[in-house]
C-alpha cells in the first residue's frame, strides 16, 4: 500500500504535522484485552447499588423496559448505520422513524412530529426557540410547575441573547392563570407549561391556551408520556408545540442518557420545527417510501440560517420508544397509564395513615406526588437510603426553603409489598 | 437485504390483539382524576401481538445498509467497526438501573461511585489524548458539544468585558459550525480556501479584527488535510483575544500525532460515535465531549465530576462562571461507556494505531483512484479523500449517480455534495476498520463506475435497481408534506 502510495513509511503520510505540533506527550496505558476490561467494568458496575428500591422520579422514571427492545434495537442493521443520507439503502430506519413521528403524534394528539431531539430540556428550549421565531417576539412566560431542571437548561442557552423570561407562580400546585393573564402581552412569544408539573400536579390547560393565543402567543407544554394513557391530550387542549422527555418509552435509566426528546407541533408551523422530519413520499415507480424531508430547514444545508444546529439526534432511541409502543398498544396504554395512577393512589394512601405525614391533595396527581413531612425531607431520604429505599427526590434541592418536602414517584413496577416495606420504614424514620 | 416493501405497522393493526403484558395492579386503590383532565380521545398505537412486532421490525432492519453488512465509506462520519464487547458492558444492570437524581440525594452518591469512577477516569483519558486541561462529558452530539464550546467562548468574553461580534468559519466547514455559532447570538465571518485546499492565511488576516470572539476549525479539514501554519493561525486569532474552537470531527486522523491542546486550540470537541467507536445509531444518540484550555476551564457546564482526597467520586456544582446546565444530567452515559471500554481496550499504542492506518487507507484510496476521478487537492490526505465527479459529469453522469451506482454493488456511498468548496464532490473515509482485500474491491468498483460512465451514461439514471425502492420524489415530499400515517 504505501508503495502504491509513493512513500516509504507511515510516518511519511504526517509531513504535514511539523515536528514542533507533535504531541507534548501522550502518556496512555497499554491496551487490555477484552475479558480484562469486561471483569474491570464489572467490578465498577457492582460500586453502583441496584439493591435501593426506587421511589424518585423528577420527570425520569423506572418502568419496565419488555426485553424486545433491546432484542430488536441490537440488530446491527439498525444500530450500526447512521443517518438514513441515502434513502434506498436505508428505508428501515426511515420508515421506523415514520412510524415513530406516527406514534408520538397520536400520543399528543397533534399533527406533526419530528425524528427526535437529544432529550427533553434541550427538546424544550427547542421549542422556546421555535416559538420565538414564530411569532418574532422576545418574552416568554415559564410556569413554575416547569421542571427546574428545565429552566436552568434554557436559560443557560438565551444567556447571551436578548430574551425575557418571565416565571409565573403555582398557587396550590396550578399555574397561576391570573398571573399568565396579567404578563401576557403583545410582546409575548410563549407560555411554557408542563402536565403533570414538577410537583406531581396535573391540570387542563385549555384555558390557558384561550389567554395565549387571544394575546398572539403559543403554548408549549412539555408532557410525560405515560400520562398521556389517561389524561388530556396537548391536541385536546390546543397546545402549538408539544415537548417531552421519552426514557419513558422503553429506555433504561442508565445514569442520564442516551435519552430520547420528542416535538411535535400542529402542521402550520412544520416549517419552523428543528430536527431531522421524515416524511412519506413515493419512487420513480410511484411505490410508497420515506425520506429526510423539509432539509431546507437544517443545518447542512442553511448554515447560519438554519433552525437549529441538531445534525445527529437520537433515531436508536426513537425506534426504541416506537417498538415500545407498537408492543404495549392502544389499550395497553390505557392501562399501563391506570396502573401507575392506582398504584401511587395506593401509596398516597399508606404513607397518609403515618402520623405528621402530610400529602398534598390540592391537585389530583398522576403517578408522583408531593409530601410535606415533619422534619427535614434530606435527612429523611438520608435514612430511607439506609432502609433500603430510593425514597423520594427533597424539593429543597431546587427550591430553597422548602425543606420538609419530597416529591414520591411509583411506576406500575413497584409492588404493594414495597410500597408496604416502604410505609413502616419511613413511619420508623419518622419516630426515629 | 430485503427486497421488497414491508407493510406499516399501523396496517397490521387487529383490534383488540395485545403484544404486552402489563405487571398486574395488586393494590386496592382507584386515583381520582377529574373528568375535565381525562383524555377522550383514542391513541391509535398499532394493535399488534409479540411476534407481529418482532417480525416486523425484523424485516424493516433488512431494509437498510449498516457497517455490519456493507462497507461504509461515508466521509466525515467515521463509520468504523463496532466491537461488540462494549455494548455487552453498556447492559451490565449496575449501570442500565441507575437513576440519574440519586447522586443528588444526601448519601445517594455512594451508591453511583462506579458510574462516577467511569466519567471520571474517560475525562482524564480524554484530556491526556487531546492535551486539554478538563473536559465536560455532557454534550450529547458533536453539534451540541459545539454549541457548549461557543457557549463557554460567549462567558469568557462576557467576563472580560470584551464587545464581541464574530465567529470566524471557513467556507469548507460543517454546517453545524455556522448554525451553532449563529445560535449563540454570533455574526458569521466566512474565510476562503485555498487552491491548495486549506484555510487562506491571508484572507483570515484581511477579516481579522477586534470583534472578533473566535474560530471554529476542523483540522484535519473537510478536504483531508491538515493545516501545516495552525500555530500561525492561533497566532492571529489569540492576537485580538480570540478563541481557537477544534471541531473533533475527524479526530480519527491524529490520534497520538498531534493533541490540539499543544497548538493553540483553547477548545475543541470529539465526536465519540467517531473517533470512539460508539455506534452511530441510524443517526444517534451520539455524545461530544468538550475539552478546555486553562482559559475556558471556570466556564465548563455544571456538574462536574471530581476525585475527593479520600478517593471517593462526587458531583460538584459550585463554579460560579459556569455557563450552567446544558443538559439535564452527566451526559449521555451509556454512550460514553461504550467509548471507555474502546479506550481501555485499545489503549495508547491501539489508538495510535487506529489514526496511522486510517490515513493509510485513505491514501492507498486515493492514489489507486487518482487517474480515473479528479482529485481537486492532489496530495498526501489525512483520514479521508475528497474526489470531484467532474470528468464523469461532462459524460452526464453525476456524483449522485455514482453513488446510486454504488448502492447497486453493494456499499454505502461515500458522502456526496460536500464539502460544498468542491464541485460533485465524493468524499471517501475509509476508516481503519477496512482490511486491504475489502477496500481493493471498492476500489474496483469505482474504477467500473468510471468505465460506464464512459460506456453508458444513461444507465446511470435508473439506478439503483435492486433496492427495495428506486429513486425517490423528494420534491413531493417537501411539497405533499406527509409526516405521520393516519389511518
Amino acid at each position: 500500500m504505501l508503495q502504491k502510495i509513493g512513500v516509504k513509511s507511515i510516518d511519511d503520510l504526517f509531513v504535514d504535522i511539523k515536528t514542533q505540533h507533535r504531541p507534548k506527550s501522550f502518556n496512555l496505558p497499554q491496551g487490555k484485552s477484552e475479558f480484562e476490561v469486561l471483569e474491570y467494568l464489572k467490578t465498577l458496575a457492582a460500586k453502583n447499588s441496584s439493591q435501593l428500591v426506587p421511589f424518585i422520579g423528577g420527570g425520569f422514571y423506572d418502568h419496565y423496559v419488555p426485553a424486545v427492545v433491546a432484542a430488536l434495537t441490537s440488530r446491527g442493521e439498525f444500530f450500526t448505520a447512521y443517518t438514513p443520507y441515502q434513502p434506498e439503502c436505508s428505508q428501515g430506519t426511515l420508515q421506523a422513524l415514520f412510524e415513530y413521528q406516527s406514534a408520538i403524534c397520536a400520543m399528543t394528539d397533534m399533527e406533526v412530529a419530528n425524528a427526535s431531539l437529544y432529550e427533553g430540556g434541550t427538546a424544550l428550549y427547542e421549542a422556546v426557540m421555535m416559538a420565538i421565531r414564530t411569532t418574532n417576539r422576545k418574552k416568554v412566560l415559564v410556569d413554575g410547575g416547569v421542571s427546574p431542571i428545565y429552566k436552568k437548561i434554557i436559560r443557560s442557552y438565551t444567556t447571551n441573547l436578548h430574551f425575557e423570561f418571565v416565571e409565573t407562580p403555582v398557587v396550590h400546585g396550578q399555574a397561576s392563570r391570573s398571573a399568565i393573564k396579567n404578563l401576557l402581552d403583545k410582546n409575548t412569544a410563549a407560555v411554557v407549561v408542563q402536565n403533570p408539573n414538577f410537583f406531581g400536579a396535573i391540570d387542563d390547560y385549555s384555558d390557558i391556551v384561550d389567554l395565549a393565543h387571544q394575546a398572539g402567543a403559543l403554548v408549549v407544554e412539555s408532557v410525560y408520556p405515560i400520562s398521556l394513557g389517561l389524561l388530556k391530550t396537548p391536541g385536546e387542549m390546543g397546545v402549538d408545540i408539544v415537548t417531552g422527555e421519552g426514557q419513558s418509552l422503553g429506555l433504561a435509566l442508565n445514569f442520564g442518557g442516551p435519552y430520547l426528546g420528542f416535538m411535535a407541533t400542529r402542521k402550520e408551523f412544520v416549517r419552523k420545527m428543528p430536527g431531522r422530519i421524515v416524511g412519506q413520499t413515493v419512487d420513480k415507480e410511484g411505490r410508497r417510501c420515506y425520506v429526510n424531508t423539509l432539509q431546507a430547514r437544517e443545518q447542512h444545508i442553511r448554515r447560519e440560517k438554519a433552525t437549529s444546529n441538531i445534525c445527529t439526534n437520537v433515531a436508536l432511541c426513537a425506534l426504541q420508544a416506537v417498538i415500545f409502543m407498537s408492543l404495549v398498544g392502544k389499550e395497553g396504554f390505557k392501562e399501563l397509564a391506570r396502573i401507575n395512577a392506582d398504584k401511587a393512589e395506593y401509596m398516597k394512601q399508606c404513607l397518609e395513615k403515618i402520623k405528621g405525614v402530610q400529602v398534598k391533595r390540592s391537585s389530583p396527581t398522576f403517578n408522583e406526588f408531593t409530601v410535606c413531612l415533619p422534619k427535614d425531607a434530606s435527612t429523611v431520604v438520608e435514612a430511607m437510603i439506609k432502609k433500603g429505599f430510593a425514597a423520594g427526590f427533597p424539593l429543597s434541592r431546587y427550591y430553597p426553603g422548602m425543606d420538609n418536602y419530597m416529591i414520591i414517584a411509583v411506576t406500575e413496577k413497584r409492588t404493594k409489598a414495597e410500597i408496604d416495606a416502604y410505609t413502616k420504614a419511613l413511619a420508623a424514620v419518622l419516630v426515629s | 437485504m430485503l427486497n421488497q416493501p414491508v407493510d406499516l405497522i399501523f396496517n397490521k393493526s387487529v383490534k383488540g390483539r395485545r403484544g404486552y403484558v402489563n405487571p398486574p395492579v395488586g393494590v386496592d386503590a382507584h386515583a381520582p382524576i377529574p373528568q375535565a383532565f381525562m383524555r377522550k380521545s383514542e391513541c391509535n398505537w398499532p394493535e399488534v401481538s409479540e411476534l407481529d412486532v418482532v417480525r416486523h421490525f425484523t424485516l424493516l432492519s433488512r431494509l437498510n445498509y449498516s457497517v455490519d453488512t456493507n462497507f461504509y465509506p461515508l466521509g466525515s462520519c467515521t463509520m468504523k467497526y463496532n466491537p461488540r464487547i462494549t455494548e455487552k458492558i453498556a447492559q451490565l444492570s449496575g449501570f442500565t438501573d441507575l437513576h440519574p437524581l440519586l447522586p443528588q440525594l444526601l448519601q445517594g452518591e455512594k451508591f453511583t461511585q462506579g458510574a462516577l469512577q467511569v466519567l471520571f477516569e474517560m475525562e482524564e483519558w480524554l484530556c491526556e489524548i487531546t492535551g486539554m486541561k478538563a473536559f465536560t462529558l455532557q454534550p450529547l452530539a458533536g453539534a451540541h458539544g459545539e454549541l457548549a464550546g461557543v457557549m463557554m467562548i460567549a462567558a469568557y468574553h462576557r467576563a472580560k468585558g470584551n464587545k464581541k461580534k464574530y465567529i470566524i468559519v471557513p467556507d469548507a466547514a460543517h454546517g453545524t459550525n455556522p448554525a451553532t455559532a449563529s445560535i449563540v447570538g454570533y455574526e458569521i465571518l466566512s474565510v476562503k480556501t485555498t487552491p491548495q485546499g486549506i484555510l487562506d492565511l491571508d484572507d483570515l488576516k484581511s477579516k481579522v479584527n477586534n470583534d472578533v470572539a473566535g474560530l471554529m476549525l476542523t483540522c484535519p479539514d473537510t478536504h483531508g488535510i491538515f493545516h501545516s501554519d495552525i500555530d500561525k493561525i492561533a497566532e492571529i486569532i489569540h492576537a485580538v483575544d480570540g478563541l481557537m474552537y477544534y471541531d473533533g470531527a475527524n479526530l480519527n486522523a491524529i490520534l497520538g500525532r498531534c493533541r490540539p491542546g499543544d497548538v493553540g486550540f483553547d477548545v475543541m470537541h470529539i465526536n465519540i460515535h467517531k473517533t470512539f467507536s460508539a455506534p452511530h445509531g441510524g443517526g444517534g444518540p451520539g455524545s461530544g465531549p468538550v475539552g478546555v484550555s486553562d482559559r475556558l476551564l471556570p466556564f465548563l457546564p455544571i456538574s462536574r465530576v471530581i476525585k475527593r482526597a479520600d478517593g471517593s467520586f462526587a458531583l460538584n456544582y459550585d463554579y460560579p462562571q459556569s455557563v450552567g446546565y446544558i443538559s439535564s444530567f452527566y451526559g449521555n452515559f451509556s454512550v460514553l461507556l461504550k467509548a471507555f471500554a474502546y479506550t481501555l481496550i485499545l489503549g495508547g499504542d491501539g489508538l495510535k494505531q487506529t489514526s496511522d492506518h486510517a490515513v493509510l487507507n485513505a491514501n492507498y484510496i486515493r492514489a489507486c483512484l487518482k487517474d480515473y476521478y479528479t482529485v481537486p487537492y492532489d496530495r498526501i490526505c489525512m483520514h479521508e479523500v475528497v474526489f470531484s465527479a467532474e470528468k464523469q459529469v461532462a459524460r452526464g453522469v453525476h456524483a449522485i449517480d455514482v453513488a446510486k451506482f454504488l448502492i447497486d454493488k453493494g456499499y454505502h456511498p461515500p458522502t456526496v455534495y460536500f464539502p460544498m468548496t468542491v464541485k460533485e464532490a465524493i468524499m471517501v473515509e475509509p476508516t481503519e476498520t477496512e482490511s486491504k482485500q475489502s477496500i481493493d474491491e471498492f476500489i474496483q468498483v469505482m474504477i467500473k463506475a468510471d468505465e460506464l460512465s464512459k460506456t453508458a451514461p444513461e444507465s446511470f439514471h435508473d439506478m439503483p435497481k435492486t433496492m427495495p425502492i428506486s429513486r425517490p420524489d423528494e420534491v413531493k415530499a417537501a411539497k405533499d408534506i406527509n409526516t405521520c400515517y393516519r389511518g
